[in-house]
């Protein structure tokens, strides 16, 4: 009987990608292609792949609008509790030196007052616990962890 | 990105035929339902039971379609599937749409 190969307790996955939204869902259908087979349940797996879509897609269309052709460097590793990417990009940086706060979006008022936009920030604060930004050496470099509850991942 | 609509006693459905709505399609997808929903239906149904996941994009050009709709008009959601039903708690917008757990379900209310 063919032996089964050993569990893997840590998972590492490294993509260059082009700073455009195709790429950017390339990459995420990677990613979550990796966590369901290093075992991590759909629920668990959809938010992490939501934080990173919000964080790619806030450095396409901010820190690399206004020149096209960047490249973003993610980084992810994930362990038994808790999943921590780096994303690392040559656009340009954070207005303000750090992260938005991501308030939630006020619903009160009428319906054409409702935000269409906004969500991203607050998303990510939500669905991580360690959001850290630092500019240096013309790049930016944002970590994000997201920690894993007991059940996220097949025993 | 591709809808496709069925229209019945007023109600209108807009099913999107699509596995996500991210930040590669959310133009394309507003401007379709936008394009799709009829001027004389009063109640219309995004039916999103294809959709497995949306982003902060996504969700603002349904928000958008939602206000770009006429005088009398209304924009109720259906079949939200779990990713996309957490995004919606998680921003409130739960509050904000109708929302039906079928198709079959929005047709009964009212």
């Amino acid at each position: 009987m063919a032996q089964l190969p050993a569990r893997q307790d840590r998972l590492s996955l490294r993509l260059h990608i082009d700073s455009r939204p195709e790429a950017v869902r390339g990459a995420l259908g990677r990613v979550s292609r990796d966590l369901a087979r290093f075992g991590i349940r759909t629920e668990p797996r959809g938010a992490v792949e939501l934080v990173l879509a919000e964080a790619l897609n806030n450095i396409v269309e901010h820190a690399c609008r206004a020149a096209p052709g960047g490249h973003i460097a993610i980084a992810l590793d994930a362990g038994p509790s808790r999943i921590d990417v780096v994303l690392r990009d040559d656009g340009g940086p954070m207005p303000g030196g750090d992260v938005p706060r991501g308030a939630a979006a006020c619903l009160d008022g009428s319906c054409a007052d409702l935000p269409e936009g906004g969500f991203g920030w607050f998303l990510i604060h939500r669905l991580s616990d360690r959001l850290r930004y630092r500019r240096a050496g013309g790049e930016n470099r944002l970590e994000i962890g997201i920690p894993l509850s007991r059940g996220d991942r097949r025993a | 990105m591709d809808v496709t609509t069925h229209e019945s006693d007023g109600l209108q459905v807009i099913r999107v035929e699509e596995a996500r709505i991210d930040a590669a399609v959310a133009i394309q997808f507003k401007d379709r339902v936008r394009a799709a929903v009829a001027p004389g239906a009063r109640r219309v149904v995004l039916d999103l039971g294809a959709v497995q996941f949306i982003d902060s994009s996504g969700l603002g050009a349904i928000v958008a379609a939602m206000k770009a709709m006429g005088e009398g008009q209304r924009l109720d959601l259906a079949g939200l599937t779990p990713m996309v039903d957490r995004v919606f708690r998680l921003t409130r917008m739960d509050a904000i749409f109708v929302i039906h757990d079928s198709v079959e379900g929005a047709r009964g209310a009212s």
